[in-house]
């Protein structure tokens, strides 16, 4: 069975957001660069299911400059067998990363493709579904839970005030949301063999946009209120203002 | 130039983040022109007739037995004929669990794009422009849309129902796709829908962290969020350790929230937590470190032992719900 991971490079959560001189873009001067955490799941899900079957073959694939070869090896060295970049300089929306995925996934036939339910940084969670409808391949969004028989799969997504069962046949799109599992961490012997596993590098396919990006701004910064007070003595005081000030209460 | 608005239901109720929805599109209305025509995908009508006095000129009740459960690429089809149909200047959708998994199966058939979790949108130039956060709230990003139809996700809870009445002229159609072809089918709901509320379509959220101490003394939180009115919330490192769920994790990589009132018991304020909060109206902190970042952005801050102010508190806000009772 061959699954595809389609991952993406993303600022590490501790980041600063600075504006680049574009007024548009994130300034990359500083930023840690890491897998997108929603990823990790969908990486290490792939590769229980491979281990399951004891057989089979996973894919990540990446879009981005040159950078995103360090996260593709960091997704080898977790245990998948190859890689394809996606080759592109330019910041691609949504619709455009889709599209470039689609073409490269479509090429190996996978039975599973794997994304994280949204990257961190632009917080779209469009990619997953997006490649999905390219790929005229049903699709379940966020899983929580992952159970396969046969070929056929049975998950669970939470929606408000709930949790959804879905079955659904292979192959198929899953993106994959926190609690899924615990990714691994790659291990010395795993860091070592993905030196020696191919990367594959591809021009990105992405067609025109779906978006354009007018500006990016920092949102107005929220002052220091006022300490109430020190322990229980604060709480009518606390009520007091919640109740009459911001009339919350 | 009409504005097409997807309506999700749920176990025969219109869900309300439609009706935040519908608002919105009756607003834009007033600079777009045109009409508001809401498309409603259901197995039997959940009280279409309702809409109209919500914003809605037409309402397009779209029927099929595979819909009394979320169908995606039923409810995919049903929403890409109603556009190719009407051929609207815009699109909307709420930022729901449904929402977000509809909304980009829709615009990858129409080969547009989508402005997710949108916070604000206007009219500019004759164009849509959406406003929406990105980095979970640390910056925020303006976006325009190169071809029609302009599709937007609206986050739950920031947009305000009610706007101009529409006519509310009902249609029913029978939706026509092929329901055997192969897709994902919604077998069951693992917990009872209607129960506990989700933090993003919260007004209160109280919220505890590492200072709780062990899962066990959350029962404070949940004795202070149930006098409140509350939903719970949890931080990253009280999720990782596993002493609360996933999706009770507010912040980067958990749920981005804007309540009228967040109470962060015990928390610091990592930035991918206040990243997470911070556009939340107003913010009530109790920590026992006066240096602790999260009273940097608290607009009220008790400093002192949580386990002596919760119970404190709690007691305190049942005192006045009885007075007002």
């Amino acid at each position: 069975m061959i699954q595809v991971v389609c991952i993406k490079q993303v600022a590490d959560t501790e980041t600063r957001v600075k504006v680049g001189a574009d007024g548009k873009s994130l300034d990359p001067a500083g930023v840690t660069w890491i897998m997108n955490p929603y990823d990790e799941f969908a990486v290490e899900q792939a590769l229980r299911v491979k281990e399951k079957l004891g057989a089979g073959e996973v894919i990540v694939v990446s879009l981005g400059g040159a950078g995103v070869a360090t996260t593709l090896r960091n997704a080898l060295a977790m245990g998948a067998d190859r890689a394809i970049h996606l080759k592109s300089e330019v910041v691609a929306d949504s619709l455009q990363v889709a599209r470039a995925l689609a073409s490269a996934v479509k090429a190996t036939s996978p039975a599973i493709v794997w994304f994280g339910r949204q990257a961190m940084d632009d917080d779209a969670a469009q990619v997953g579904p997006m490649t999905a409808e390219l790929l005229d391949l049903p699709c379940v969004t966020a899983i929580a839970t992952f159970e396969l028989t046969d070929q056929n799969v049975t998950v669970e997504r939470d929606v408000e005030g709930g949790r959804e069962v879905v079955e659904v046949g292979l192959p198929a799109v899953f993106t994959t949301d926190k609690g899924l599992n615990d990714p691994r961490y790659a291990s010395l012997k795993g860091i070592m063999a993905a030196k020696k596993k191919p990367i594959d590098e591809q021009p990105a396919e992405l067609g025109e946009t779906g978006l354009t990006v007018l500006s990016l701004e920092l949102p107005p910064a929220r002052s220091a209120g006022r300490i109430v007070g020190q322990g229980v003595d604060a709480i009518p005081e606390l009520i007091r203002v919640l109740h009459e000030e911001a009339k919350v209460l | 130039m009409s504005i097409l608005v997807f309506i999700e239901q749920r176990e025969g109720r219109i869900r309300s983040v439609s009706h935040e929805v519908l608002g919105e599109a009756s607003r834009l209305k007033a600079s777009l022109g045109g009409e508001v025509v809401a498309v409603l995908p259901c197995a039997v009508d959940p009280g279409a007739v309702s809409l109209g006095a919500l914003g809605a000129d037409r309402v397009e009740v779209v029927t099929h037995e595979a819909f009394g459960v979320y169908d995606a690429a039923g409810y995919t089809r049903a929403m890409v004929q109603a556009i190719e149909q009407v051929k609207p200047a815009v699109v909307l959708f709420p930022a729901s669990s449904l929402g977000k998994d509809l909304a980009p199966r829709v615009a990858a058939r129409l080969g547009v794009g989508l402005a997710s979790d949108c916070t604000a949108l206007e009219v500019a130039g004759g164009g849509l422009v959406a406003k929406r956060p990105v980095f979970a709230g640390k910056a925020l990003q303006k976006v325009g849309f190169p071809k029609a139809p302009a599709i937007a996700s609206l986050r739950p809870k920031v947009f305000a129902v009610g706007g101009a009445a529409g006519a509310g002229v009902v249609e029913t159609v029978v939706a026509s796709f092929d329901a055997t072809a192969k897709r994902a089918r919604v077998a069951r709901m693992a917990a009872a829908a209607g129960g506990k509320l989700d933090l993003t379509e919260s007004e209160i959220i109280v919220s505890g962290g590492r200072g709780m101490k062990g899962p066990e003394h959350f029962e404070l939180i949940e004795g202070l969020a149930e006098a409140l009115g509350a939903t719970v919330g949890a931080s990253r490192a009280v999720v990782d350790a596993g002493w609360r769920p996933h999706s009770e994790q507010v912040g980067q990589t958990g749920k981005t929230v804007s309540p009228k009132l967040y109470v962060a018991v015990g928390i610091s304020g990592a930035i991918q937590h206040l990243a997470g909060m911070s556009s939340s109206r107003c913010i009530v902190a109790i920590n026992k470190d006066p240096d602790a970042p999260i009273f940097k952005i608290a607009d009220y801050g008790v400093v002192g032992d949580l386990f002596e102010v919760v119970p404190a508190l709690t007691e305190a806000v049942r005192k006045l719900n009885a007075q007002q009772v």
